[in-house]
C-alpha cells in the first residue's frame, strides 16, 4: 500500500522533527556559556519591591560584566515550597534564594545556605554597620549572618484621619487595643459600607496568625511556657483571642475569614475600612494605590498595645546563597548589589520613593527625598522595628524566638492548624473556646512528638 | 493525580489472541505508560513508609506503618474525606441537573442557538484561577456581589458567602465550571434520542412531565451515568478554587483531600504523612469505585443498552 506507506513516513518524520525541535528549544542550564559569562538564577517573591529590583537589573549587569541574572518570580506561597524543595534535594536550580526570617535559622541549621560572614567582611562597601541590627539578628543563626536583608518590616496601625475626625475620635501615636476597639466601634458605618477596622482572618500561619499572635503577646499570653507546655487555653491567651474575634465580628470587615493582607489592602485602598492593623511595608502600597480621598487622609500609629511596651512584629525577606550553587561569588555580587545603599537610591529615583525596599538600613532613613516622600510612616517604621524583641515578645519569658511566629520547624504545621480553627471562630462556625481547645490538644501532640515537650 | 486516575481506569476485557507482530509495536507506548504511572506510585508507597519531613532532615528514617496509624487517628483527615464526598457529590448532582436543563433547552433549533451554545460552553474554558478571583469579587463580595443582589431580590438576608456558607460557595463555583461538560455529554445523548419514540408518546397523550420521566430519562440513563462518573473523577481533584477562595477554611470546612495532601506536602513539607494520606485515599476510592463501576458497566457495553 504505497499511498498509506508514504503518509506514515511523512507523519513519522513530522513527529521526530517536532520532538527534535522541542528538545533544542530547552533552556540551557545555568553555568558558563561559550563567551565565559556566568549565569546565576535568582528565586524571588512576587512582591512589588522585588519586581522593581527585577526591572532594574540592567544596572547590576552593567556594573558586573560577565554575570547574567535569570529571575524566577513566584507568589510567596509558591516560592516557599519551590525553593525548599530545591535546597533540600540539592537540585542546584537556584543560586540565590529569597527567604523569610522564619526560614533562615532552620535552613542554616540544615546546611542549605552558606554563612555570609566572609563575604561581608571582605565587601566593605556593603557597610554591615548600616544594616539595622534587629533585622540583621533575625536573618542570622549562631551569630553568623546567613541572608542579606532585602527589606525589613514591623507592624503598625493604618487609619483614616478624616473618618476619625468625623466620628469624633483621636488615635494617639501609641494607642492601646481598648482605644482602637472603641474607635472602631465609633467609625463603623455598616450602612455606608465602611467597616471600623480590617484585620486578617484568612487561615494560614503567616496570615491571620501573624496579627493574632502579636495581640496574644501584648495581652500577656504566649504560645508555650518555659517547659514547652502550650498556653493556648491560658486565661490571657483566651482573653486576647476572644478580643480579636469579637472585634472582628462586631466592627470588622464582612466575611472576614476570606481576607488576608491582600484582602485588607484592597479594603483600605478602596476606602471600605477606617483602620487596618498590618505590615509596615504596605504603607507605600496603600498610599500609591489608594483613591484620592484615601491617599490624602491616611495616618499611621504604632502597633496597639495592652500589657507590653510594644507589640509590632518583626519580619525580613533576605537573599541567601544556596549550598548547591556553583557560582557563590557571583551570587554574592548580586546580593550585595540588591541590598546596597546604591540600589535603594536607584530604586527611589527610578521607581518612586514609595517603592523602595524599606526597613533594612539606617541610611535609608537619612535620604532627604525618602524622608519627604514617606514622612507619614518612615519614622514610625524605624521605631517599630527597633522596639520589637523577638527573644522576649511576651510579658512572661518564653523558650522560643519570634514575635509573630515560633521559630521551630514544626510551626508551619501547628500554625496552619490553629489558624484554621481561629478562622472557624471568626466565621462563627465554632466558638472561641472550642477553637482554642482543639488548637491546644493538636499543638500538644505535635510538640510531644517532636520532642520539645517531655 | 496518578493515584486517582489509577482507580478509575476501566478493566479491559480480554481481546482475541493476536500475533506478536500486531502487538509488539505497542510495547514502547505501554512501557512509557507503565514507567510514568507506576514508578511515581511505587515511590509514593516507599515515601509513605518513611518518616520524612524536609525541614527536619536529621529525623529521616524508616517508620513502618506509623504514618498510616497517624492517618487513621487524624481527625482532620477524616474531615477532609467527608468534605470531599460532600463537595464531589453535591457538585456532580448540581452540574448534571443544570447540564440536563441546558441540554434540553439548547436541543431544539431557535434563533441564536449557536451563540447560546458557545456561551453555555464558555465557563469550562476559563482558567480556574481567573474564575475564582472573579467570583470572589463580583459574586461573593458581601457588599457588592451579584449573589447579594440575588438574595435581596428573593427577600433573604445578606450572607457572608465565603465565611458562613463556605462549602456551598465552593459547590456553586465548581458546578458553574462543570455544567458545560455535563451539558455537552447530555446534548449528545438527547440528539441520539429517536424522534419516533417521543412522537409515539405524544400521540398516546403523554404530557411533558410524563415524556420526560418515561421516555427521555430512561434513554439518557447511560449518558447520565457516564456524566456522573466523569464529573466525579474530575471534581474530586478540585484545588484552585479552594486554595484561592477559602484556603481550606474556615476550620478546615472546605479542605478536600487534594488540598489537605497539598497542605501536608508543600506547606508542612511532611512527605511521609502526605504520601500515606494519598495511599489511604486511593484504597478508599478503589473500594468505592469498583462497585460503582460494576453498577455502571452497562455504559461500556455495545450501544450502552442493558
Amino acid at each position: 500500500m504505497p499511498r498509506n506507506g508514504r503518509r506514515q513516513l511523512i507523519t513519522a518524520t513530522l513527529v521526530v522533527g517536532t520532538l527534535t525541535a522541542a528538545a533544542a528549544c530547552s533552556d540551557p542550564t545555568a553555568g558558563q556559556d561559550a563567551s565565559g559569562n556566568t549565569t546565576i538564577t535568582v528565586a524571588l517573591a512576587a512582591n512589588p519591591q522585588m519586581k522593581t529590583a527585577e526591572s532594574l537589573i540592567s544596572d547590576f549587569e552593567k556594573k558586573n560584566p560577565g554575570i547574567k541574572v535569570k529571575f524566577t518570580t513566584l507568589p510567596e506561597n509558591d516560592l516557599r515550597p519551590a525553593v525548599t524543595k530545591d535546597v533540600a534535594t540539592k537540585a542546584g536550580q537556584y543560586d540565590v534564594a529569597m527567604i523569610g526570617s522564619y526560614e533562615v535559622p532552620i535552613w542554616a541549621k540544615n546546611g542549605w545556605i552558606v554563612p555570609l560572614s566572609n563575604y561581608v567582611s571582605k565587601d566593605t562597601a556593603w557597610d554591615t554597620n548600616d544594616v539595622l541590627q534587629p533585622i540583621k539578628d533575625i536573618v542570622s543563626a549562631d551569630g553568623k549572618l546567613y541572608a542579606a536583608p532585602f527589606y525589613g518590616s514591623s507592624s503598625f496601625l493604618f487609619y483614616r484621619k478624616d473618618l476619625a475626625k468625623k466620628a469624633g475620635v483621636t488615635i494617639p501615636q501609641k494607642p492601646t487595643w481598648q482605644q482602637v476597639a472603641a474607635a472602631a466601634a465609633k467609625m463603623d458605618d455598616k450602612k455606608g459600607g465602611v467597616s471600623g477596622i480590617c484585620l486578617r482572618g484568612l487561615p494560614g500561619w503567616g496570615q491571620n496568625l501573624a496579627s493574632l499572635t502579636t495581640v496574644i503577646n501584648t495581652f500577656g499570653g504566649r504560645w508555650f511556657d518555659e517547659k514547652w507546655h502550650p498556653q493556648l487555653t491560658s486565661p490571657e491567651t483566651e482573653k486576647a483571642v476572644r478580643f480579636y474575634v469579637d472585634l472582628l465580628r462586631a466592627h470588622g470587615q464582612q466575611d472576614a475569614a476570606k481576607d488576608g493582607w491582600e484582602g485588607c489592602l484592597q479594603q483600605i485602598t478602596q476606602g471600605k475600612t477606617a483602620m487596618w492593623y498590618d505590615d509596615t511595608v504596605f504603607a507605600g502600597s496603600a498610599l500609591q494605590e489608594g483613591t484620592a480621598q484615601v491617599k490624602n487622609n491616611l495616618g499611621f500609629a504604632m502597633a496597639p498595645v495592652d500589657r507590653t511596651q510594644a507589640s509590632g512584629w518583626l519580619w525580613s525577606w533576605g537573599l541567601a546563597i544556596t549550598q548547591s550553587s556553583k557560582h557563590k561569588d557571583a551570587a554574592w555580587k548580586f546580593i550585595s548589589w540588591a541590598t546596597s545603599k546604591g540600589y535603594i537610591k536607584l530604586a527611589g529615583t527610578k521607581a518612586g520613593w514609595d517603592a523602595i525596599p524599606p526597613g533594612s538600613r539606617t541610611s535609608t532613613y537619612s535620604i532627604p527625598q525618602y524622608q519627604s516622600a514617606a514622612k507619614s510612616y518612615a519614622d514610625l517604621t524605624l521605631k517599630s522595628i527597633s522596639a520589637a524583641n523577638p527573644k522576649r515578645p511576651t510579658v512572661d519569658p518564653v523558650p522560643y524566638t519570634g514575635v509573630q511566629y515560633v521559630q521551630i520547624p514544626e510551626f508551619t504545621d501547628i500554625g496552619d492548624y490553629v489558624s484554621q480553627q481561629i478562622a472557624g471562630a471568626i466565621a462563627g462556625t465554632q466558638s472561641v473556646k472550642q477553637a482554642l481547645a482543639k488548637s491546644q490538644s493538636y499543638t500538644e501532640s505535635v510538640v510531644k512528638k517532636a520532642g520539645y515537650l517531655k | 493525580m496518578t493515584t486517582i486516575s489509577q482507580a478509575a481506569v476501566p478493566v479491559k476485557s480480554s481481546a482475541r489472541r493476536g500475533s506478536w507482530s500486531r502487538r509488539a509495536p505497542l510495547l514502547p507506548a505501554l512501557v512509557i505508560t507503565l514507567v510514568l504511572t507506576q514508578i511515581p506510585f511505587a515511590l509514593t508507597i516507599w515515601y509513605s513508609l518513611q518518616r520524612w519531613n524536609l525541614l527536619n532532615p536529621g529525623q529521616k528514617g524508616f517508620a513502618g506503618l506509623d504514618n498510616f496509624r497517624a492517618t487513621f487517628g487524624d481527625d482532620t483527615f477524616w474531615k477532609a474525606i467527608k468534605n470531599t464526598v460532600v463537595l464531589t457529590g453535591g457538585a456532580t448532582v448540581a452540574s448534571t441537573a443544570a447540564g440536563l436543563v441546558l441540554a434540553m433547552l439548547l436541543q431544539k433549533k431557535f434563533l441564536g442557538r449557536g451563540v447560546a451554545r458557545t456561551l453555555a460552553i464558555t465557563p469550562f474554558f476559563v482558567m480556574p484561577v481567573a474564575v475564582a478571583l472573579f467570583w470572589r469579587s463580583a459574586m461573593f463580595d458581601p457588599s457588592f456581589g451579584l449573589l447579594g443582589w440575588l438574595t435581596d431580590l428573593v427577600g433573604l438576608p445578606r450572607v457572608n458567602w465565603l465565611s458562613e456558607q463556605s462549602m456551598l460557595s465552593i459547590i456553586m463555583i465548581t458546578s458553574w465550571r462543570w455544567t458545560p461538560f455535563a451539558m455537552l455529554v447530555l446534548l449528545a445523548g438527547l440528539q441520539a434520542l429517536p424522534d419516533d419514540q417521543l412522537e409515539a408518546a405524544r400521540v398516546d397523550g403523554a404530557n411533558w412531565w410524563q415524556q420526560l420521566r418515561n421516555v427521555i430519562l430512561p434513554h439518557l440513563r447511560p449518558f447520565l451515568e457516564l456524566t456522573a462518573l466523569l464529573l466525579s473523577m474530575n471534581i474530586i481533584q478540585t484545588f484552585g478554587e479552594i486554595a484561592l477562595l477559602t484556603a481550606g477554611g474556615p476550620a478546615f470546612g472546605t479542605t478536600n483531600i487534594t488540598y489537605y495532601v497539598y497542605l501536608r506536602a508543600f506547606n508542612s513539607f511532611d512527605f511521609g504523612t502526605a504520601s500515606a494520606y494519598g495511599l489511604v485515599t486511593l484504597v478508599l476510592t478503589i473500594a468505592l469505585a469498583l462497585p460503582a463501576l460494576r453498577l455502571l458497566s452497562g455504559i461500556f457495553q455495545q450501544e450502552g443498552r442493558r
